[in-house]
């Protein structure tokens, strides 16, 4: 269905905007902020008693401690990252492992595949993932966010990072992956969010393309 | 905990018209608007708003819905952020008559409607008031005996009287001790003010709200800090996080 666009009165673009429209995807726009948005209070989890769990259907697990996490090889992805509420932010500097090297780890301790990941977290949240979104060097889980330990409120100790998707996907406060034959749909999914959400797509809301 | 809604739609984009015009405050403005084919919403929800301009250029930003559910028209007030470009504009240059491109209802979690119940506590900070205004005329235009099941407090921080939001309407909701609305103003306030001038802390919400037994819904909205901090302090408090909804509102422009 072509529509005209309906036109603001009146309205223009601030003449001193300098955006890199092409890293831009549409509907959204820059911000040098680290806004925070999240649905209830920040969980604090020691990491004494933090650890990272990958189980599949069958109930198979492999199991890091905060230690053993730390001593697995890491990567530094620099991202730009796309949030449903409009705001975009280039040039992210993360510090994490990739879901690559934990699936190859889980795998060698017998833990079979999955057609799709759920991210379980601290807090209750959970977000719902095709494995070819979190495979092939497109996701980690991230513990250092510009040189430094990941903040609480941004989702630390550590949380999922699938920067090519809506924010909403890199789940906060992550705690593990769940791997499933079937998709089913996570908390913001439940509620009315996208099922995939591809910023370049516009998939903010259930029902867009 | 969550409500799956398998039912929903496509949110299509609709050309609203704006059909009041509101100031507030010297910053904030309500606009009225009448959308077609509304499908309703429930209060806490938002609605994103598109600019298009003249060369195509567009813009999208959120805002919460002030107005009830059973009021003819969806309000969204709106607070101006100077160096903003959207706000500036909603503030602004918007008048009666024109249209605006919006669609929603959006976001299914922070959400209270009278079937949930209360004890029901609203901490706002700043424009924070606004999903809360929803929730809180919702609760007064309910009848007699849900209202007199599910009493409210509002703990309200802004930085002076004249940045309250929706004030003298406030003034006429509260009837303690069935509403309660509590003022505090973290930058300035008339001598004659006896109540809090303080950011919120410990102490004001062990004085204002319930304690963890009653079991309130929270909804905390405002700036990040802001929220943080009270939705921090109020599971140090004892209340359970899953009662805890937050809403926080980012440097959106």
């Amino acid at each position: 269905m072509a529509q005209q666009p309906f036109i603001a009165r009146g309205f223009r673009a601030r003449s001193a905007r300098m955006v890199d429209a092409p890293r831009l995807p549409p509907g959204q726009y820059e911000t040098n902020d680290f806004p925070v948005l999240s649905a209830g209070p920040t969980p604090r989890t020691p990491l004494s008693k933090w650890d990272f769990t990958i189980r599949d259907a069958d109930g198979r697990s492999a199991r890091w401690s905060w230690d053993d996490f730390q001593a697995l090889p890491r990567d530094t992805p620099v991202v730009d990252i796309h949030c449903v509420t409009k705001w975009s932010k280039f040039g992210t500097k993360w510090e994490g492992v990739s879901v690559d090297t934990l699936l190859a780890a889980a795998a060698s301790h017998g833990v079979g595949a999955g057609a799709f990941v759920v991210a379980f977290c601290d807090g209750g949240y959970t977000t719902n993932l095709p494995m070819s979104d979190v495979t092939g060097g497109k996701a980690w889980v991230a513990f250092g966010y510009d040189g430094a330990a990941l903040p609480p409120e941004h989702g630390g100790p550590a949380r999922l990072l699938v920067p090519h998707l809506y924010f909403w996907k890199s789940a906060k406060w992550v705690r593990g992956l769940q791997l499933v034959p079937t998709d089913s749909p996570g908390f913001w999914e439940q509620l009315g969010y996208h099922n995939r959400g591809d910023p370049w797509r516009e998939q903010r809301y259930h029902g867009d393309p | 905990m969550a409500i799956p809604d398998a039912t929903a739609g496509r949110l299509e984009w609709r050309v609203a018209t704006v059909v009041d015009v509101r100031d507030e405050t010297p910053r904030a403005r309500t606009l009225v608007l009448d959308v077609p084919q509304w499908p309703g919403h429930r209060p806490g929800q938002h609605v994103d708003v598109r600019l298009v301009a003249e060369d195509g250029y567009q813009a999208q930003r959120s805002y919460s819905i002030a107005s009830p559910p059973e009021d003819r028209g969806v309000a969204l007030t709106v607070e101006r952020l100077d160096d903003g470009e959207v706000s500036p504009y909603l503030v602004g240059e918007l008048r009666r008559g024109d249209g605006l491109e919006i669609r929603g209802p959006i976001g299914g979690y922070f959400v209270w409607d009278v079937a949930l119940g209360g004890p029901l506590l609203l901490v706002a900070g700043g424009s924070g008031i606004v999903p809360l205004m929803a929730m809180l005329r919702r609760h007064a235009r309910a009848d007699a005996s849900a209202r007199a099941a599910v009493p409210v407090r509002l703990l309200y921080s802004a930085r002076t009287p004249a940045d309250v939001i929706y004030a003298a309407e406030l003034e006429r909701l509260a009837d303690p001790p069935a509403v309660e609305v509590v003022l505090t103003f973290t930058r300035e306030a008339p001598v004659t003010w006896t109540g809090y001038r303080r950011r919120i802390d410990r102490a004001m919400l062990e004085a204002v709200i319930w304690p963890p037994s009653a079991e309130p819904h929270a909804y905390v909205c405002g700036p990040t800090v802001f929220v943080e901090s009270v939705a921090s302090l109020l599971v140090e408090l004892g209340h359970a996080a899953s009662r805890v909804r937050t809403e926080r509102f980012g440097a959106t422009g």
